[in-house]
This record gives C-alpha cells, structure tokens and sequence, in this order.
C-alpha cells in the first residue's frame, strides 16, 4: 500500500466532512468519530509495522520527485506519534460522551476533535516545512474553537489571549520560513537538510534556528514563552484540556526535535546550549507552579511545562542516550498526562470544584479511582516499574555522558517535586475527612473512570514492557542521530 | 528595491507591535492584520525582487519571477483571513459578555469568574 502514510490524515479529514452534514444528530456523530478514530490507529498500526519491516515510508503527492512536491515522510517517530494521538483521542471522545453536556456534543464538538487529529498527524507525518505550517494551522483553528465552545466567561477571556499568541507565532513561522527559503531556496525538509549543510556559513543559519526555537517554542511553552498557557488551559471542560495537553504542546517539542536534529545540527555549541539551558529552566519555572496551586488543574498544568523541559534536556544534549529517552519520554507523557486530566476531571465532577480545599476522604466511596490515580501519579514521576522510568533515565544518562552535572541533577530534583505536587491531590483528594459533594454528574464517575483506566493499563504495559518497545524506540532515533537516513529517503536517487 | 522592501517591513512589524501592546482589543487586531501584511511582504522579498514576466507559461519570455512564494503568499493570506475574521467575531462575543474591550479589564482573578 503506497499511500500508507496518507491514512491517519485522510480518515479523520473524511470523517470530519461527514460529520459536519448532520452537526445535531449526536449519536452518529459519536459513533462516527470513534469509528474514525478507530481506523485511524489501525492505520498507524498498520504503518508502524510496514516501517519495521521496510524502513522509512515516503510518499510524493501527486507523483512529483522528491524537492518538487509535497512528500508525506513516515519515520518510526511520526508514526509512533500518530499511533499515540490516535489512542489519547479515543479515549477523549469515549470520556466526552458522557462528560460533556449535550449543547457542546451538538455544536461541532466531534467535528473539530477530527480536524484537531487532521492537523497533529498532519504536522507529524509532513516532510515540507511550509505544508507543516499549514497543517499546524489545521490544529490550531480547530483549537480555537475547542477552547472557547461553551461560550462561558473565562473561555471567553482566555481565547482571546490564546488566539493572539497563536496569530503572532504564526505570522514568525512565516518570516522565519521566509528567512529559510531566502538562504536556502527550498522547502523540502531534506533538501533543506542537504543545502545547509553544503552552505557551510554558520551565522545566519545560527539566527534562523535561534527564530525557529522561538516560533516552536510558543506553541511548545518552554522557559519565557509559556506564559499564555497556564491562563488559557484553566479555561476550557476537561476532554478538551486533556486533548490540548497531551497533543498541542507535544507538536512543538516535535517540531524542535525535528528541526534541531534535521537541519540545525552544525553549531550545537551555541544552539542546542540555548536549548538546554532553556529547558532546565522550563523545568524549575514548572515546579515551581506545581509546587505553588492548590487547583488540580493548574498543578498538571505546570506539570505539562515540567515535561516539556525534561524532554527538550533529552534533544538538547544530542546523545543516543539523551534522544532515546525524549522519544520514550514524550509517548509516556501524552499517554499519562491524558489519563490524570482524565481522573481529575472524574474529581472535579464528584467535588463540582477543582479545588482542594473543597475535596476530600474520595477512596472511601471512589476506591477504583483513588488507586488508579495513585498508579498514575508514580507513573508520572517515574518509579521504576511503570512508564516514566526508562526515558528519564536514558535523559539523564545521556546527560552526564556529555559530561554536564547540573542538568540531570535538576531533572532528578524535579521528578521529587513532580511526585510531591501529584501526590498531594492524592492526599488532600482522596484521604482526610469525606465532605459533601455536590458534584452534578458524580453518579457518572465509574463510567468516566474506564477510558482513563484503559490509559492507564496502556501506561503501564508501555513500562513493564519497555524492553518489548525498545526496538521501536531505537528505529524511530536512527534518523535522529544521522539526519542522512532521512535524507536519502525523502532524495532517493 | 529589497533593501526598500525591508524597511517597509521593519516598519510594518513595528507598527503592528506597538498596535499589539495597547490597551483596546481592536487596536490588537488591527496589529496583528499588520504583522500578517508583514510577514507576507516578506515571504515576497527574501525569495527576490528581481524583475521578470510573471508566471504564466508563454514561448516568448524566457525569465519569470519566482512562482514559489506567490503560492505560499496566497496560502498564508486565506489562512490569516480565516484566523482574523474568526478573531473579530471572537472580540465581538467577548464584548457582548464581559462588557469591555479593555484588555486590563480582562485580567483571571477568581472573583471575575
């Protein structure tokens, strides 16, 4: 099948254009969806196989040699990244269709979920850096509308300041596309690749990727460019909250992944120091946050930024090491932060209130929950037999293999805070005195609770398992490594 | 004629910051349809300003402009018409709620929700 990598972009699209003929109608329009969503993951299933076996999959749209067209690139990385936004959606959708109230589910709700994981597979799967930016486009107007469907106060006020962060770093993804194409006079991601490096004049291409880190660096919230998404991501009903953390941020530090190791890899002194130092302060900037609320919302939120930091250390420090473990750690991370804005939101549904003050003895009545939380939480900071563990120690070997002692220090430092702001809803949520609740839809916890328990079990068969995905993890750094296992099959010859 | 064109644009990306950190949310917008302008008048002059036909084939001219940023130029315009008329009805919603347009107003402390 040679339009392969085309699947998990064409299913949704479909799916979404179908939807929007009957918008009213919520029963087929959830049924669609999952049925979409489904197929989806049995397409990166089916990818992620065909790649094992053959290597990476290009497809030239419209039958253009490779610096000509638009080429969809399929490495074990993009692949294994749509596999994993396929199942977070999944388990989205499953989780909505009872959480949410029916005015949301009859005004396009489905419709922009779909066009969401249009843009996401979209951006994983491109080998064309402007049609990368146009399928970022993609996700990002369907976001707009996620965030403020509902229409409430907050929503209102937050997307105001989350559509302008996302027009002004739009608008420097075009100049600094702009910038690229003047030096280079090309867009295909390979060739880009093999025009910088037969250019060989530093300066410029330095200020290019220090541009491209702060347009990515915008969506993917690191050090000084993440001051929009506390406020924005406080505003929206869980499903969508769950979606935008695990999967938004996640396209930024993609993107950095990929053009740092694809196209700016000449100067690593300057650049990628610029990286590191900026993803460690990520990652005290996150716990401090996470230390600092008592909301559970915001404490995963900046538990978001925390994980940015930790998997943008791994990129930075250009080891085998280090970038085996931003791969791990990045899966891992959209899986659980998934699921605990799942178990959270079945929290805030019990309490009607996410806030701690108003929770309370939860395992008495709500022990299943309880326990998978518990899971959750030291999956999150990463003991050893479930899934944070292998990447962040990969990170932090590949860390003191460059020789640097403050970086994996920090991130060690972090994973205690990581637990202890995690923890301390399970403490103050689920233990002490039982309060009354006065949540509307606690009646609905058990059935909410099963898409996150199936995250969950994900998670954990992702850790115990590591060594079985293992294999994958490696192929998918290859390309990472030598940028010239990319380039020759995008420029096949 | 690029040297010219960079000016232009240096001075579109500042009108459109200094738009972008007042007050009033329609001076915003107005700021950010400039730092689109700017950007696409960009995208045109870093690919090259050098004179040519323009690109439609015929078998007289032998030397066209570049086709290439034209048609990212019209893909980031319809993109950023989309965004900027999404936008303005936002800023209209949120003025009918809230009752300001006054960015300092719009602060999320807990008693505003």
């Amino acid at each position: 099948m040679i339009n392969l990598p085309l699947l998990p972009i064409l299913i949704p699209l479909l799916a979404g254009v179908i939807l929007m003929f009957f918008p009213k109608r919520i029963k087929a329009q959830r049924t669609i969806s999952i049925i979409s969503t489904v197929a989806t993951i049995a397409a990166a299933v089916v990818l992620i196989a065909e790649i094992r076996q053959n290597g990476i999959q290009t497809l030239n749209l419209g039958s253009w040699p490779a610096p000509f067209g638009i080429p969809l690139v399929s490495d074990m990385l993009s692949a294994l990244l749509v596999l994993t936004t396929g199942i977070v959606t999944l388990a989205v959708i499953w989780y909505s269709i009872y959480y949410l109230e029916d005015e949301y589910e009859r005004y396009f709700y489905y419709i922009a979920v779909q066009f969401l994981m249009v843009g996401l597979n979209g951006a994983f799967t491109t080998g064309d850096i402007f049609n990368m930016f146009v399928f970022f486009e993609v996700f990002l107007i369907s976001s707009y509308l996620l965030i403020v469907l509902g229409g409430k106060k907050a929503q209102l006020r937050e997307s105001v300041k989350y559509v302008l962060i996302n027009v002004i770093s739009s608008a420097l993804f075009v100049s600094a596309v702009a910038y690229l194409y003047g030096v280079v006079g090309t867009l295909n991601m390979a060739d880009i690749s093999v025009k910088i490096a037969e250019l060989n004049d530093p300066g410029i291409i330095t200020v290019i990727a220090i541009f491209f880190l702060l347009v990515f660096g915008l969506k993917g919230a690191i050090f000084p460019l993440y001051f929009w998404l506390p406020g924005s991501y406080h505003a929206p009903p869980i499903p969508v909250l769950a979606l935008f953390g695990a999967l938004l941020t996640k396209v930024g530090v993609y993107a950095i992944m990929r053009t740092y190791t694809l196209f700016f890899y000449h100067d690593t002194g300057y650049t990628h120091m610029i990286l590191g130092v900026l993803a460690l302060l990520s990652i005290v900037i996150g716990s401090i946050g996470a230390l600092a609320y008592r909301d559970v919302k915001m404490i995963i939120i900046y538990n978001i930024i925390i994980a940015v930091g930790v998997i943008l250390y791994g990129v930075a420090v250009m080891t085998p090491d280090g970038l085996e473990g931003a791969v791990f750690y990045l899966l891992h991370d959209m899986i659980i932060k998934t699921a605990l804005f799942l178990l959270v939101g079945i929290m805030m549904a019990i309490a009607g209130s996410s806030h701690l003050k108003s929770m309370g003895g939860m395992i008495k009545d709500y022990p299943l929950i309880g326990w998978t939380y518990f899971v959750a939480t030291l999956s999150l900071a990463g003991i050893p037999p479930l899934s944070g563990f292998i990447g962040k120690l990969l990170i932090v070997r590949g860390g003191f293999g460059a020789g640097e002692m403050i970086g994996p220090l920090i991130i060690l430092g972090s994973s205690l805070i990581v637990l202890y702001s995690a923890m301390k809803i399970f403490t103050n949520g689920f233990w002490g005195t039982p309060k009354e609740y006065t949540g509307a839809k606690a009646h609905l916890a058990s059935r909410l609770w099963i898409p996150a328990a199936v995250l969950m079990v994900i998670a954990i068969s992702y850790g115990v398992g590591a060594e079985a995905v293992r294999p994958f993890i490696t192929q998918a750094v290859e390309p990472l490594i030598d940028p010239a296992i990319y380039i020759e099959a995008v420029l096949k010859e | 004629m690029e040297f010219l064109m960079c000016i232009v644009v240096g001075i579109l990306f500042a009108s459109a910051v200094y738009l972008m950190l007042s007050k009033s949310l329609l001076r915003i917008i107005i700021g950010t349809g400039l730092l689109s302008h700017g950007a696409h008048l960009l995208l045109l002059t870093m690919s090259g300003l050098k004179t040519g036909a323009a690109p439609i084939l015929n078998d007289n001219i032998s030397s066209y402009t570049d086709p290439l940023p034209q048609a990212l130029v019209l893909t980031a315009i319809v993109i950023s018409f989309g965004v900027t008329a999404f936008f303005l009805v936002l800023a209209y919603r949120t003025y009918q709620e809230l009752g300001t347009d006054n960015m300092e107003e719009m602060r999320g402390t807990e008693s505003h929700d």
